[in-house]
């Protein structure tokens, strides 16, 4: 049995779409992805179950929360009580904790992970650490003093404490701060236009497909993103997974079979795995071949216009990455 | 029907009969109640005790090693890890002809969604209060099969189900209180125990008889977001846990008293007091502490040095290393812990300073091997970074690195203890770096096999690539998992291998037409076969020599690992799709 994947970018159509056995491709890899990674989101697993009406609406934590079990979600606070806790924060605690309780430049801990914090149901384990101070950290580093605060300031401090620590990200990720502003345009326009030229041209062109990319993704990294993957930007904030799942539209892949009988069959690959082929042949109508019988399939020559995008994926450096997203970028 | 003696006719009858006529507890059990109750131990709502009865147990420890031949009684089929069966009905002249004996769907008798299981038919435990529904049941774990039983298990449930034509006999529900319910790798048999580990972090015993509760105790912190998984392993009287966590918590392996549910020692797998030789490594004994390592999947067990070999998982914050820079031990490392003490006899990294969360918890297998020609006990892992390595296993001596993904872009070379040498330009960064393999890895926790008449090591590869972004340049880090985003752009196309342990190069490796990726396991016979699931859908059989393809059929994404046993003298093949069991059988 013989497979053979050409490469290359037939004719001069729009290629910037994805395909069908691209799409196959990714369908599995995200099947894969959800029985793989142990440390992929829950939701990539299993359902996690939505919070069931009548739960905790006002200051509720985000939806990206990592508790959402009932069990595991912790009631807000009142809220006057943490404005309080928070003010209380800024002036007793920030300094060595950090304005996001991530840690201070005078050698605080970060306490949105902190053991003591994350065990701590109602202030009785945070309480022992703010009046009795940490002569002797666990974790080494600078010695904390005690706070001989009143006994209600001090759980106001830990009310705080809690109602920052609920808005924690899913996978242990930091509650979401300020959003950055990262340029991720490093790349040399120059440069980009040359490796363009040499390496792309062929199927794509700045006044035909490509036209306007830059503005239609919503961002440099949405256009890297698509540019590399070969499908149209995506939405800001996309599942990475989800972009598996993109409409199959643009050009086909065409698969040639070449059967039992020495004739052949010709037209748009729907599937194929080790045994079994199918096509929408050319003449409209569906047809499946064994691979692995007579009278079965001998050889299948597989036309895949994706072909030159995976093997960039080889090839590409993160240099040429960033110049031809540089210059892809000035398609407005 | 003909009458069978012991285990399989009393759970038979647990399934069937009323309340009274129940079988005794476990003699475990009642042991247990004799001595003092375990840590935070609760009955379980199950009927009354009745009057004790002499049975033999389930699978007494002393069983549990040897070549894996009749039964299946531990997550890998023996302690080796090597996925081999001895058994030699089934094999290259007539695998073609296995056919369906029984197909079965776990029930979780869940009358309606948001409600608790059918009490009639199930016991419930747990500490949760329960009224949502869980979701999706997927079985991803090893099926234990021991006297013709089989043991199932998915978050929060157990099966017990006759293997002859695929009935259940008992269910046990956990009412859970939350965690990150990602699978359950499986159970463990002691005796007449069946141990698994719980989403919310308990280690529950069951009577494996009759899936009524001997008792439950807490692991690990569900406030400190630990979540369990791992198939738990028995280890005369250890049963040895591992846990998993996101959230920059430290990683450990525990050992309980099987019996009692008592810790009998906890090893944790990152630095946790200033006098540890492995703080060197971190930057700071609060990054130490706060740097990952978790112990997620069943290890392997060599009886001749006591030593249990497991991977360990990745250092956290996973992706942003700039707050925890050196090498991070032992985090993504073989480590040989001491079973009777908790002591780690030797560790060797195979990824220093993971950048890219691929956790190094990977069963690794134990071969009996030559090395250069002369004998050697080795251990051998494909890690989830693309390399695959072989050591001594006596000495932790590092033999053999090889590059086994044939994508794999993050790393320069290898340093000179064999170790990859990372590239910091393929960390996450602020313009996005190309790099595979992908989150998932090359390979993940889906376990491989050896089988030692070919000498090749047996894994799927995957290929895939990602644009991975610093988005949080935070010079402290991120947490977790944050502080990054990643965009899968594509795949090169992924594949099954065949490496010869000796030098790690690949002998022989199939590209699975249509480019997917498996989620499934390896199982190899003494009888030169392979099974494992395709890319789409397919349960292959393949010569093990060359990969021929020897015997498929097409029954869905396979969720767990193939699995072989005999019952009444009959070879069987058994595989989950889902919450569906596929039986199939050579008559």
């Amino acid at each position: 049995m013989i497979t053979t994947i050409r490469g290359g970018c037939p004719g001069a159509g729009i290629r910037l779409r994805p395909t069908l056995l691209g799409l196959l491709c990714c369908a599995a890899l995200v099947a894969a992805a959800r029985v793989g990674a142990q440390t992929q989101a829950p939701s990539a697993a299993a359902p996690v179950p939505q919070v069931p009406a009548g739960a905790p609406a006002a200051g509720a934590a985000p939806a990206a929360a990592p508790a959402t079990f009932p069990d595991q979600q912790r009631p807000p606070g009142d809220p006057a009580v943490v404005a309080h806790g928070a003010r209380l924060y800024a002036v007793n605690c920030k300094a060595c904790h950090g304005g996001d309780l991530r840690g201070g430049d005078l050698g605080g801990p970060n306490l949105l992970r902190s053991q003591v914090v994350m065990s701590d149901q109602d202030g009785e384990a945070i309480s022992q650490v703010v009046l009795k101070g940490r002569p002797n950290p666990p974790g080494g580093g600078t010695p904390m003093p005690a706070f001989p605060l009143a006994a209600a300031d001090v759980h106001a401090i830990s009310e705080y404490i809690h109602d920052v620590l609920r808005s924690k990200q899913r996978q242990g990720a930091p509650p979401p701060g300020a959003q950055q502003a990262l340029d991720i345009l490093v790349g040399d326009v120059a440069a980009g236009r040359r490796y363009f030229r040499g390496h792309c041209a062929g199927c794509h062109s700045p006044a035909g497909d490509l036209k306007g990319i830059a503005t239609r993704a919503t961002d440099a990294g949405a256009l890297q993103d698509a540019w590399v993957a070969g499908r149209p930007p995506l939405a800001a904030g996309a599942n990475p997974f989800a972009a598996m799942f993109a409409p199959v539209q643009g050009p086909p892949i065409k698969a040639t079979l070449t059967l039992g009988d020495g004739t052949r069959a010709h037209g748009t690959l729907l599937r194929i795995d080790d045994f079994t082929v199918s096509l929408n042949t050319d003449d409209g109508g569906y047809r499946s071949f064994v691979r692995d019988g007579s009278p079965g399939v001998r050889a299948v020559d597989v036309d895949d216009p994706m072909a030159a995008h995976r093997h960039l994926l080889g090839v590409l450096t993160d240099r040429d990455l960033h110049n031809v997203t540089a210059y892809l970028a000035t398609f407005k | 029907m003909k009458l069978r003696a012991t285990c399989s006719l009393l759970a038979l009858i647990a399934a069937t009969a009323p309340a009274w006529l129940l079988p005794p507890r476990a003699s475990a059990q009642a042991q247990a109640q004799a001595q003092t109750p375990a840590p935070s131990a609760a009955p379980a709502r199950t009927p009354a005790a009745v009057p004790a009865r002499t049975l033999p147990p389930v699978l007494p420890p002393s069983q549990i090693d040897g070549p894996l031949a009749a039964t299946w009684p531990t997550y890998n089929g023996d302690y080796s890890g090597r996925r081999y069966s001895t058994l030699r009905l089934v094999d290259k002249t007539n695998v073609s002809h296995l056919t369906l004996a029984w197909t079965a769907r776990v029930d979780t008798h869940e009358p309606e969604a948001g409600h608790a299981p059918d009490a009639a038919s199930t016991t419930v435990g747990g500490e949760g209060t329960g009224g949502f529904p869980i979701g999706n049941v997927a079985i991803r774990g090893a099926v234990l099969q021991v006297d013709g039983i089989l043991y199932i298990t998915s978050t929060d449930h157990a099966w017990a189900v006759d293997g002859r034509d695929g009935h259940e006999l008992w269910h046990y529900f956990w009412n859970t209180r939350g965690g990150t319910h990602i699978g359950n790798r499986g159970a463990a048999l002691w005796n007449s125990s069946l141990l698994f580990e719980t989403p919310d972090d308990y280690l529950v015993s069951l009577d494996a008889r009759t899936g009524h509760e001997n008792w439950h105790v807490q692991i690990a912190s569900l406030d400190e977001d630990y979540f369990s998984t791992m198939a738990p392993v028995v280890v005369g009287d250890h049963v040895l846990v591992g846990t998993g966590n996101d959230s920059d918590s430290p990683g450990f392996l525990q050992s309980y008293d099987p019996r009692t549910g008592k810790l009998q020692w906890r090893r944790y797998m990152v630095p946790m007091t200033a006098d540890d030789p492995a703080l060197k490594t971190w930057p700071s004994l609060d990054a130490a502490r706060h740097g990952g390592g978790n112990t997620w999947t069943a290890g392997a067990y060599d009886p001749q040095t006591g030593y249990y070999i497991t991977g360990t998982g990745n250092p956290t914050p996973s992706y942003t290393g700039v707050a925890r820079p050196g090498d991070n031990l032992y985090t993504c490392s073989l480590v040989a812990v001491k079973v009777d003490t908790g002591e780690i006899a030797w560790h060797y990294q195979t990824s220093p300073h993971d950048t890219h969360d691929w956790d190094s918890a990977q069963t690794p297998i134990l071969i009996d091997g030559e090395i250069d020609g002369k004998p050697r006990k080795l251990v051998a892992t494909a890690a989830r970074n693309g390399y695959f390595f072989v050591l001594d296993r006596v000495t932790g001596k590092h033999l053999v690195t090889s590059k086994f993904g044939s994508t794999v872009n993050w790393a320069r070379g290898l340093r000179p203890d064999g170790a990859p040498d990372a590239d910091p330009a393929k960390s996450a960064t602020v313009p996005g770096s190309l790099v595979s393999p992908t989150e998932g890895g090359v390979t993940n926790y889906q376990p491989n096999a050896f089988n030692p008449d070919t000498g090749l090591f047996y894994t799927h590869e995957n290929t895939a690539y990602q644009l991975l972004y610093l988005t949080d340049p935070d010079p402290r880090g991120s947490m977790g998992l944050g502080g990054k985003r990643f965009a899968i752009v594509g795949a090169a196309g992924n594949g099954f291998e065949a490496i010869d342990y000796r030098t790690g190069k690949i002998t022989w490796r199939h590209e699975w037409p249509g480019r997917g990726g498996a989620g499934t396991g390896v199982l190899t016979t003494a009888t030169g076969l392979v099974f494992t699931g395709d890319t789409n859908g397919n349960l292959v059989a393949m010569d093990a020599g060359n990969g021929a393809f020897l015997w498929h059929t097409r029954i869905g994404n396979i969720s767990n690992t193939p699995e072989t046993y005999l019952i009444d003298g009959r070879q069987y093949l058994l595989v989950a799709v889902g919450d569906t069991l596929y039986s199939f059988v050579l008559y």
